[in-house]
């Protein structure tokens, strides 16, 4: 192995020069990201920073003006399936008939491919997931019957049963309960320790650095991106925020 | 009287058909919130049965039905793109496509009125529909379309069902969302359109939202909700073809589209978990068991101050204290064997009634330790 | 001929009377209602018409709105206990009233001047016949004198409560903190709706109703974003489309009520390719031109960046923007050229430079984001 091959191994996803706009209002300008393999990241920032345009332009939901994203030193259509989501809370439709069991399973669905079934394996795997979140026992519950803790814990394991490398949350932590939050924490550190990369929109500066490894501050430019006690200074945190702060 | 003669079966087939696929069909459009799509992409229909008809001087069904189809179609299409490319919102959009399209179907129907050939006759059916009018060949037509329709969706069960749920999702694995929607979409016309000739284009809405409405009533599993969908379309479909075969003069449409509301009724009142009745009921069961344990609890706490858990109490002054009427709650209480009136508006605990008093205290206390 | 202008007379009144709640329709968001309520009305009229035995009875016109209310109640209620999305309650009742109208009719009308053809598509050409007659006086048609009056009571309506609905219609929140009650309004607006469905009912049938309800105003929407103007515009083209449509069916001898909702579709369709400021063709080139502006601006950024580094040589190049910007050549040579234009930045060879006036530019642009 060439030692370029293995350093873009070691690079989870690299951001270079993204720029996104809507119409012609700027979002994202000119980010440059490089997140290591195996660390635990939070994408900080104020509300309308542009963090979830980031995430979904990184999964290619959107379609940057300029810029590219490489998973794995490779361009994201040839990776996805290395890639996992969760999506922002609220984005489906909570009404629709099914139960928690179906929405993990559907995180399958991307490994089975075209016209193929789940099959039992599928299940088997998805009830592990279930299990896993601490959610076996409500496996047959249609979903707008449970909490908002519980729901959210169902997408992660949507997520979990992708086998990705790479996962992507969206403010998992909105409108969940304490004892929840922390399960969620617990599953993350888990899976930071497999070796996996775990890249996570928060926005509670309170917690950051007992949740994670790394942090990437941002407002529509990005602003600094490192272990979390580099990043998050007063200097970097008043770019960020202006005067509004949450902590300092 | 009716006789079940080969044409009866013929159109029986016919009905049944067009309530399968788009009782099928309507359960997604349901769910994606496109019942009102139906409407437009119907009415829409008109110009395009007319248009072919102008053109071939035929009435084979599957030219009307392509027909039909591709001018739906269209009226999809531009609906979609006023309300992508302008600040015009959906429901007007739907509303432009379903009235001007409409209108054009008028001025092309009255033009084919006035033409010469004795074929013209029969179009017109397509207004509010006529199940009697149902032939052979529209029936072969019918139910090889509509058998393409549903094979479609059955080898797409999976995609269609990710998409409707969770479209950002969908796309982050992969799934090319914009020609499934195109797809599903398509199949949606396909599924009104094989149903105009029986129910019409003014009525076959309809057809669309309600067997998908009640069937969501009944499960919360989507296949099932698909499959009591297209058995409800079916039903109504039958049942209004033979009242509308057996009464003289009662059109097709409406018949089987009064089937089918009373079929949405019936689902939206009493379905099992999710009838509007159990909710008001359970609803208030609730209450009166909020009101019935306020009032034990307060006998309670009343008489224990008096050091005498069984002394009776007046009734204003439970009234005073507890909700709602309390004459009507004391007197189902003392049903139950919990509270006794000795003298008139006293009213004292029994000893069962001291017991549950004690567990629901408990149970508050316990509760709310739990938060 | 003197019938001809009256059935004009009686088709700008209506299309007048339509456009006005209709703009309201538009943008509250709720324009299928009229769909919902056009139909659903037939049901109160038939039910009436078989009490009173009449079809020009001003109970029609009560009978009928009340249906329209009613409509709108159960549609209410349905979304209210959960059960169905909006789209759908509005979708599931009026067909079910419109069923029974038509069986009504179908059934027991027998040879009354009342079916359901009739009912759905209208017959203008005929509306001058039904006469106004006081002791024997004959004072017009009977349809130009009842929509004359919805449209006096519509234009009054509007005029009097002009503040709250358009208050209540922009921030209903707003409105109901000032006392403004948005479900006495709503109703109110409804209530209209249905007296207008039902009064050119009869005329125009229930599809031209939608279509002068919701095309109009829908069309002026795209063309101005003043509510005075709305109305005005709304009525314009509902007049236009009216005039134009009754001498187009006249031309080719087909249905007037088509038509006039065809004219309506073509007037919505030059104001959806056309209209200056929302136009799919201005949007167009305005993209293009603004796509081509932003990145360029992206450009003088990615030069400053790079500007008196190591590797400016290689970054700052034509061929590296090809590469680094996920652009295409033809794309990255227009926007050099915007830029050559601009005098942002010089080209020499394959190397970008930046003038004094680049730099300041890119600056601005870090700065303002
Ligand atoms: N679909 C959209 N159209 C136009 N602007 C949008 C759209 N989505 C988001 N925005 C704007 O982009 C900015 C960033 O949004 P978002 O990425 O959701 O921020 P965050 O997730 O950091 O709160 C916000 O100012 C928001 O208003
Ligand atoms: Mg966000």
């Amino acid at each position: 192995m060439t030692p370029i091959e293995s350093d873009s191994q070691d690079i989870a996803v690299s951001v270079k020069d993204l720029t996104m706009a809507y119409r012609e209002k700027p979002v994202l300008w000119d980010i440059d990201m490089e997140v290591p393999r195996g660390v635990l990241m939070a994408i900080v920032g104020p509300n309308g920073a542009g963090k979830t345009t980031l995430i979904k332009a990184i999964l290619g939901l959107l379609k940057p003006a300029a810029g590219k994203v490489e998973i794995f030193g490779k361009p994201f259509e040839s990776q996805r399936y290395y890639v996992g989501y969760v999506p922002q809370c609220g984005s489906v439709d909570w009404d629709f008939p099914t139960n928690a069991l179906d929405v993990v399973t559907m995180g399958r669905y991307g490994h089975l491919g075209w016209f193929k079934r789940p099959s039992k394996m599928d299940r088997d795997l998805a009830l592990d997931a279930l299990d896993r979140v601490g959610m076996a026992d409500f496996a047959d519950r249609q979903i707008s019957q449970l909490s908002g803790g519980q729901q959210q814990r169902v997408f992660l394991a949507r997520a979990l049963v992708q086998d990705a490398m790479i996962y992507f949350m969206d403010e998992p932590f909105v409108g969940v309960d304490a004892v929840t939050e922390k399960t969620i924490v617990g599953i993350l550190k888990t899976l930071r320790d497999q070796g996996k990369t775990v890249i996570v929109v928060h926005h509670d500066l309170q917690t950051l650095s007992e949740y994670f490894d790394w942090a990437f501050l941002m407002n529509v430019r990005q602003i600094a991106l490192g272990p979390v006690s580099e990043v998050i200074t007063q200097e970097n945190l008043k770019a960020a925020y202006g005067g509004r702060s949450a902590i300092f | 009287m009716l006789s079940f003669d080969y044409t009866l079966i013929v159109v029986l087939f016919g009905t049944l058909i067009l309530g399968l696929v788009s009782g099928c069909l309507g359960a997604f459009a349901l769910l994606r919130r496109q019942s009102l799509l139906g409407d437009a992409i119907s009415h829409a229909a008109l110009p395009g049965i007319c248009i072919v008809f102008m053109l071939t001087y035929s009435k084979h069904p599957l030219l009307l039905l392509l027909g039909a189809a591709v001018a739906g179609w269209i009226g999809t299409i531009t609906v979609m793109a006023v309300v992508r490319h302008t600040s015009v919102k959906e429901d007007a959009a739907l509303g432009i496509i379903l009235s001007v399209f409409f209108g054009m179907g008028l001025v092309f129907l009255t033009i084919i009125q006035r033409m010469p050939t004795a074929q013209q006759s029969g179009l017109s059916t397509y207004l509010f529909g006529s199940a009697s009018t149902l032939l052979l060949n529209d029936v072969i037509t019918m139910a090889v379309l509509g058998a393409i329709t549903l094979g479609i969706l059955l080898l797409f069960w999976k995609e269609f069902k990710l998409l409707t749920f969770d479209r950002d999702y969908a796309q982050s694995l992969g799934f090319p969302i914009s020609r499934l929607d195109i797809l599903i979409t398509t199949l949606i016309v396909f599924s009104i359109v094989i149903g105009l000739q029986s129910v019409g284009v003014v009525l076959m809405s309809a057809m669309i939202i309600a067997p998908a409405a009640s069937a969501r009533q009944w499960t919360d599993k989507l296949s099932v909700m698909v499959c009591l969908s297209g058995v409800f379309g079916a039903v109504s479909g039958v049942i209004g073809a033979l009242l509308s075969g057996a009464i003289s003069k009662l059109p097709t449409g409406p018949t089987i589209v009064v089937v089918i509301s009373i079929i949405v009724i019936v689902s939206l009142l009493f379905a099992p978990l999710r009838g509007i009745v159990w909710g008001a009921m359970r609803q208030r069961r609730y209450r009166d068991n909020i009101r019935f344990q306020t009032m034990l609890t307060n006998l309670m706490l009343f008489s224990e101050s008096d050091t005498d858990p069984f002394y009776p109490h007046d009734i204003a002054a439970l009234t005073a204290i507890g909700r709602g009427p309390a004459r009507k709650a004391m007197a189902d209480l003392k049903e139950k064997g919990l509270v006794v009136n000795p003298e008139a508006d006293m009213w004292a605990l029994t000893a069962a009634g001291l017991k549950e008093a004690r567990c629901i205290l408990a149970d508050k206390i316990g509760g709310a330790s739990h938060d | 001929m003197i019938d001809q202008l009256f059935v004009l007379a009686i088709a700008c009144v209506v299309a007048i009377a339509c456009a006005l709640p209709g703009v309201f329709l538009v943008l509250r968001q709720v324009a299928l209602m009229s769909d919902a309520i056009s139909h659903a009305i037939l049901l109160g009229i038939v039910i009436v018409f078989f009490i009173v035995k009449d079809l020009h009875s001003p109970f029609l016109i009560v009978g009928a709105a009340l249906t329209g209310i009613l409509t709108v109640v159960l549609t209410e209620l349905v979304i209210q206990s959960g059960r169905l999305k909006k789209d759908a309650a509005i979708g599931l009742i009026f067909p079910f009233f419109f069923s029974i109208g038509v069986i009504l009719i179908t059934q027991f009308a027998g040879s009354v001047h009342l079916d359901s053809d009739a009912v759905l598509l209208g017959e203008i050409a005929f509306a001058p016949f039904n006469r106004f007659l006081i002791m024997g006086l004959d004072l017009g048609p009977i349809s130009l004198w009842v929509m004359g009056a919805v449209l006096v009571l519509n234009v009054t309506f509007i005029t009097l409560f002009y503040k709250e609905l358009k208050l209540s219609t922009f921030d209903s929140a707003l409105a109901a903190s000032m006392g403004f009650s948005p479900v006495v309004l709503h109703y109110a607006l409804m209530s209209l709706v249905s007296i207008t469905a039902v009064g050119a009912f009869d005329a125009v049938g229930s599809i031209l109703v939608v279509a002068l309800m919701i095309t109009p105003p829908a069309t002026a929407y795209l063309l101005t974003r003043q509510l005075k103007r709305m109305l005005l515009l709304s009525a314009l083209i509902g007049i236009l489309s009216a005039v134009m449509g009754f001498f187009f069916a006249v031309a080719i001898d087909a249905s007037i009520a088509g038509a006039m909702a065809t004219v309506t579709g073509v007037f919505f369709l030059l104001a959806f390719c056309f209209s200056p400021d929302q136009g799919v063709l201005q949007k167009y080139l305005r993209l293009k031109a603004q796509r081509v502006s932003f990145s360029a601006t992206m450009l003088l950024v990615q030069l400053l960046d790079h500007e008196g580094t190591d590797t400016e040589r290689e970054e700052n190049t034509v061929s590296n923007m090809i590469d680094h910007m996920g652009w295409t050549e033809p794309f990255v040579k227009q926007v050099v050229r915007h830029g050559l234009h601009q005098k942002a930045i010089i080209r020499k060879g394959d190397g970008l430079f930046l003038t004094d006036l680049g730099r300041e530019l890119a600056r601005s642009a870090m700065t303002h984001t």
